[in-house]
């Protein structure tokens, strides 16, 4: 038995096994940035930082220059969440509705944070995310989604032209889907379509991005580091409910900003950051 | 010579490899001596006779630990492995796709499998 202390929950294998299911399939229906970024891992639940290969001065003893070894600590990620012991033994007879929305709702939300961290950023971990700390200037999008191939078009121009090789990928937030898989051109040619010739790498749904961004998938620029990978845990039970948790750690690392161009809603009047 | 299995010239060969060669026989008289004693316990009609060999047969599993752990401490990738396999619960086979995101063949994982140390086994989405 491990830390997630499991084997107390007073759940069978089968069931175990249908609550790991549904969670998975959430959790892989929702991930966007592993599908676009390099992974690292699973370290185990022991590694806790990643080596940055840099130094800070710190004051030391008089006559000696000391240095601090930087490194970038893993963030424990656990969304907790309940099942009734009553849809467990009904999956235990074998039911084929149980009610497990609580473990798709909190699967959800691990990959959501997971992608929010990737994409967005989280300063508390000290992780700098694919749009928000972008090196290139975003690109304005505007709801009339006939023009969004020339802006990802443009936005692949900027990569090519600073040196950037692909493939390019796009993680299109929901908006952009939407809009995009509900919108032809004037012919009636499906723009989905137009885009996926235009872009050698994966179109990815990415349900924590706000507009969608354009991503060399050259490898290198973007590391996910994961210590432990989603596992399910065991907090306590009672004659109703059992208490659960999804569980992870990871941290982020941004290595090329310059690797990716955001396309947002609105002016986008962000100046060029170095 | 610690045994006549040596496949190289004696000359030929470091010490550290026959200190190696050393442990890695004794390795497998502890093993065998253990399937020895299990063998001769399990036929002997005489209740004090088996315990005595099965006493017997449970020190050379403790001879034969003393004998890994020195070789796991001087094989780094027999440590590897052993930390990958051992004291896990579940599925022994799954342990290496928790590790390697490789089935047995050396193929890609097919379907994420529940790991031993209760990971939903998801790792990298690239390409799919």
């Amino acid at each position: 038995m491990n830390d997630l202390y499991r084997e107390l929950a007073p759940i069978t294998a089968d069931a175990w096994a249908a609550i790991e299911d549904e969670a998975r399939q959430a959790l892989t229906a929702t991930l966007a940035g592993r599908r676009l970024v390099d992974f690292e891992g699973p370290l185990g639940w022991q590694a806790s930082s990643v080596d940055l290969g840099r130094t800070e001065d710190v004051a030391g003893p008089k006559g000696a220059e000391t240095r601090l070894r930087r490194v970038r600590p893993l963030v424990e990620l656990r969304i907790p969440f309940e099942l009734e012991r009553r849809e467990i033994g009904a999956l235990e007879r074998g039911a084929r509705d149980p009610e497990l929305g609580p473990v798709v709702d909190a699967a959800r939300a691990a990959a959501l944070a997971e992608d929010g961290a990737i994409f967005n950023g989280f300063a508390g971990a000290g992780i700098t995310g694919i749009m928000a700390g972008a090196a290139n200037d975003p690109i304005s999008l505007s709801s009339d989604y006939t023009t969004y191939p020339e802006a990802a078009a443009q936005a692949m121009n900027v990569l090519r032209s600073q040196g950037i090789a692909g493939p390019y990928a796009i993680a299109l937030g929901p908006r952009c889907y939407a809009g995009l898989t509900s919108t032809t051109h004037s012919g009636g040619y499906p723009v989905m379509e137009h885009l996926r010739q235009l872009v050698d790498g994966p179109l990815v749904y990415a349900p924590a991005v706000d507009g969608s961004v354009v991503l060399s998938l050259r490898g290198d620029d973007y590391q996910l580091v994961v210590g432990r990978d989603f596992s399910i845990g065991y907090l306590d039970h009672d004659a109703k409910v059992v208490q659960l948790y999804i569980e992870s750690s990871f941290t982020f690392l941004n290595n090329a900003p310059e690797a990716a161009v955001p396309l947002v809603y609105g002016s986008g009047g962000r100046s060029r950051r170095k | 010579m610690s045994s006549e299995n040596l496949h190289e010239a004696r000359e030929d060969l470091p010490e550290e490899i026959i200190d190696k060669h050393r442990a890695i026989t004794s390795l497998i008289e502890e093993f065998d001596a253990v399937d020895w004693y299990d063998q001769r316990a399990a036929v002997t009609q005489d209740p004090e006779l088996k315990a005595i060999l099965l006493h017997n047969r449970n020190e050379e599993m403790e001879h034969a630990a003393m004998v890994l752990e020195w070789l796991r401490r001087h094989y780094p990738v027999i440590d590897e492995e052993l930390r990958t396999y051992l004291f896990r619960e579940g599925d022994i086979v799954a342990s290496e796709q928790a590790a390697t995101g490789k089935d047995g063949d050396g193929g890609e994982a097919a379907p994420p499998a529940p790991a031993a140390d209760g990971s939903l086994g998801i790792g990298s989405l690239r390409g799919r």
